[in-house]
């Protein structure tokens, strides 16, 4: 049904994707695993004609692929089910199911009853329980899947690409959409599922391929393939330098006492709920949570600082209970906050590096009538600056025309320039440069080292070196915990991907 | 490897450069500036239009005459200025500008001269101005921030609503007879200017302090640059912009005052199409209507550019049914003229 055949595609320096080679065939399901990074994107927007192999080439059941400009042959032919909605939420299941085409015999004008009569035939044909009148904004995830499956058939494309169908479903969701993969194998589809959990691909998948770093590394049928080996191929021989221990630098403050307690955390969020989860942070120590997207890790730092307001459960800092969803109360009591989106929440962009570096800090450097010390403020932002070693032409220069990585350090400044008592950093070195890593990664150890209590919330693998535990969150729960570094990378992606239970 | 190699190209770059930083990049600092006076050139040439198109231009009385009709607006412009720099704005500020003190001066005007005939003492009749544009701010403020309703269509049907309420009390008709210690502002001059022209004066002025020195004022910028940052940066962003809103209202109240003051009466139609202007100055001045852009400077030359086009205006005796038709246009031109050397980013 798809066929990829030897394809390169590099954006600039990176190189994407190497001589990867991999064919999805009818009644097929197929799954492609990797980590974040290793190609998987690259090859789905090959396969589904948002970019052109730069050699080698992609085959559609059986044809060459038609121009990247004619949108509707390729959308005939291969349809990808992406996590986020591709649905007018306005428009009911019917209307977005014949989104913008015509049916056989119609004219300019729509003939409703033709369109629900015929999107209600599609249901049945292919078992889907759903009523087409529905509108689109009350469809629970689930049912936007089915739609967006539904839509790809009857538009005659037999090709489905799945891209983490299953993050955002429960249980009893997840086991009627394996239901209705099979369903589709049945029904001679060939599918291509992307997942991060590997015990799905073990129960519906046919063969598996795996990438890394742009590379095919492995492939075959499910059966043959075992699950340390699908580990083992996804992560890698990693460089000699970091060997399969994820490094662990020393460190040296004692640790004092609990700064930061979650109780019984229950959070409910789109990205990634959270059940009962209980942890503390001494001071001194660094914790890291870590987990795939959706596992609710970024969740517990959200709500930690009152960015989401939990169903229930309890937060302390330094001893007594916060006010919940509260984001300044929780702040003056002294918790440095790293969002993880920088361009969300980060920073104000127009605004320059000093005022940026001290937007949590506005009150303790106003004077009397709330009157800002420029003095004051130029020295704070000047200690950051040199801590974290920004770049910048100048103090006031706009943080948005700074780089990637000194944006970054912006970001991490203005959470240290409090001393807080407890950091909550969420990817503190997402999207930066090898240099600023290290600098960034730097001064959260020094805040570690001086006796802050660091929550750090990471799917970064290098970010862990700073840590002094690791908590593992699977599905809204904490799976796991590592008590001593340094860490084993292979248990602890197979603790990630909810394998083993690691103490 | 190549990545490698990048990384310590970095590392080189940052060592051999430093992060040491530059006190003031004098050309930056230049820039800056340059963008916020872009208007003076246009204010310039529109003084020697004015001196061509009529003599009596150039002459104190009329320059000051100019400043007086500037003053009302200015104290607008100021409050909306306040209120775009938070990401929000309010259309109502004109509905204000026109209640406001109505209700000031139907308590305290005789019922010979169309007052409510309780004839309260003109400082409770200044009290209830204030308060009025006090209580209209916090209802906005509340209902656009905490409530979320959209600000556009909220203060837009407010303003019809505070517009229409100041019609059906008034019915058409005007209050007058006003005590002095109520038109002071509108009517007395110290030093040979207005009393109104310096309270503008000073509160742009204020205005401007306050944003670059209180913090306060900072966390505005922060606000509308980005919402989300500031919260997470722990700053009380509801507190703070529903706080802009009352005091934006206040100055409103305060212009409407001087309006009333200038014409010693308050009629059915004050402050009626006057929020066109006031968006107009504030953005042609470099307020960003997406927020945290634009400074008070700004603000007060795109002011007094409407100004001198509304006299000149005057001053060339076109037909008093063409003024609108006319100032809309120039309004345009302004725009253009703005967008070319990039004060306007709206």
């Amino acid at each position: 049904m798809g066929e990829a055949d030897h394809v390169f595609k590099s954006f600039g320096e990176t190189r994407a994707l190497v001589d990867v080679s991999l064919d999805v065939r009818a009644a097929e399901c197929h799954a492609l695993v990797g980590r974040n990074g290793a190609g998987k994107s690259t090859l789905v927007s090959l396969f589904t004609g948002l970019g052109r192999p730069d050699r080698g080439a992609i085959q559609l059941a059986g044809e060459a692929t038609p121009s990247l400009a004619d949108r509707g042959a390729w959308l005939a032919r291969v349809a990808c089910v992406y996590q986020r909605s591709m649905m007018v939420p306005s428009l009911t299941v019917a209307e977005n199911v014949f989104l913008n085409r015509r049916m056989a015999g119609e004219g300019a004008l729509i003939n409703w009853r033709q369109l629900r009569s015929e999107a209600h035939a599609l249901m049945l044909e292919w078992g889907f329980d759903l009523d087409v009148d529905q509108e689109a904004a009350t469809l629970t995830v689930e049912q936007r899947q089915i739609v967006e499956i539904a839509r790809a058939l009857s538009i005659g494309a037999r090709f489905l690409i799945l891209d983490e169908p299953t993050a955002a479903l429960e249980k009893a969701a997840v086991d009627r959409l394996f239901e209705r993969v099979r369903r589709l194998r049945e029904g001679g589809v060939g599918v291509l599922y992307i997942s991060h959990h590997l015990e799905e691909i073990y129960e519906i998948c046919d063969r598996v391929s795996v990438l890394r770093d742009g590379e095919m590394v492995l492939s075959g049928p499910v059966s043959n393939i075992r699950q340390a080996e699908l580990v083992a191929a996804m992560v890698g021989t990693a460089p000699p330098r970091r060997a399969t221990e994820i490094e662990a630098v020393e460190t040296h403050g004692a640790l004092g006492e609990t700064r930061l307690q979650v109780r019984d955390l229950t959070v409910y969020s789109r990205s990634g709920s959270v059940a009962g989860v209980s942890l503390s942070v001494r001071s001194g120590e660094c914790a890291g949570l870590v987990g795939l997207r959706g596992s609710g890790s970024a969740t517990v730092a959200d709500a930690v600082v009152g960015l989401v307001r939990p169903r229930s459960g309890t937060i302390l800092i330094n001893g007594s209970a916060v006010e919940p969803g509260q984001v300044h109360s929780t702040l003056h009591r002294g918790v440095g906050y790293v969002p993880q989106d920088r361009h969300a929440r980060g920073f104000a962009p127009q605004l320059g590096v000093d005022e940026n570096l001290t937007l949590a800090l506005l009150d303790r450097l106003s004077r009397r009538l709330g009157i800002v010390s420029y003095r004051e403020r130029t020295a704070t932002a000047r200690r950051q600056i040199e801590q974290l070693q920004i770049v910048a032409r100048s103090l006031d220069q706009p943080v948005s025309s700074l780089s990637g990585g000194n944006q970054q350090k912006v970001v991490v400044g203005r959470a240290l320039a409090p001393d807080p008592n407890v950091l909550v950093a969420v990817n503190p070195t997402v999207g930066v440069d090898v240099a600023s890593k290290e600098a960034l990664l730097d001064a959260i150890g020094r805040a570690r080292d001086h006796g802050v209590a660091v929550l750090m919330v990471s799917d970064d693998f290098e970010d862990l070196r700073v840590c002094t535990r690791l908590l593992v969150m699977v599905r809204g729960r904490i799976a796991g915990e590592f008590k001593q570094p340094p860490w084993d990378r292979q248990r602890l992606i197979a603790a990630i991907e909810g394998f083993e239970v690691a103490v | 490897m190549q990545q490698r190699a990048m990384a310590d190209k970095a590392i080189e770059q940052a060592t051999s450069v430093g992060w040491r930083m530059n006190r003031r990049d004098i050309r930056f600092v230049i820039l800056k500036w340059f963008r916020e006076l872009t208007l003076i050139p246009v204010i310039v040439v529109l003084m020697i239009a004015g001196a061509i198109v009529n003599p009596v231009f150039f002459t104190p009385s009329n320059l000051i005459n100019v400043a007086e009709g500037g003053a009302a607006l200015g104290m607008v412009v100021v409050a909306e200025s306040l209120i775009l720099l938070t990401g929000k704005f309010d259309i109502s500020l004109q509905g204000t500008f026109g209640l406001a003190p109505l209700l000031g001066a139907w308590l305290i005007a005789p019922k010979a001269s169309q007052g409510l005939g309780t004839e309260w003492n003109p400082w409770l009749g200044l009290l209830v101005v204030l308060g009025v544009g006090l209580a209209v701010g916090a209802f906005n403020g509340i209902l656009v921030v905490k409530a979320n309703f959209n600000a556009f269509i909220f203060t837009l049907a407010m303003s019809i609503l505070l517009t229409g309420l100041q019609l059906g009390w008034l019915g058409g008709q005007t209050v007058y007879n006003l005590p002095q210690a109520f038109i002071y502002l509108g009517s007395e001059s110290w030093v040979g200017i207005p009393v109104a022209v310096w309270i503008t004066v000073v509160a742009f002025a204020a205005a401007a302090l306050f944003l670059r020195y209180h913090r306060a004022g900072r966390a505005m910028y922060a606000i509308g640059g980005n919402l989300e940052a500031a919260r997470a940066a722990g700053i009380q962003v509801d507190r703070i912009r529903i706080g802009v809103f009352m005091v934006a209202s206040v100055l409103a109240a305060v212009g409407g005052l001087m309006q009333a003051g200038r014409v010693t009466a308050v009629t059915a139609g004050q402050g009626s199409n006057l929020i066109f202007g006031v968006f107009a100055a504030a953005v042609i001045g470099g307020i960003s209507l997406d927020g945290g852009r634009g400074r008070m400077v700004g603000a007060l030359t795109g002011v007094v550019l409407l100004s001198l086009v509304t006299n000149i205006l005057t001053l060339t005796n076109i037909s008093s049914t063409w003024i609108d038709a006319v100032d809309g246009a120039i309004i345009l031109i302004a725009l253009g003229l703005a967008k070319l050397i990039g004060t306007e980013r709206a």
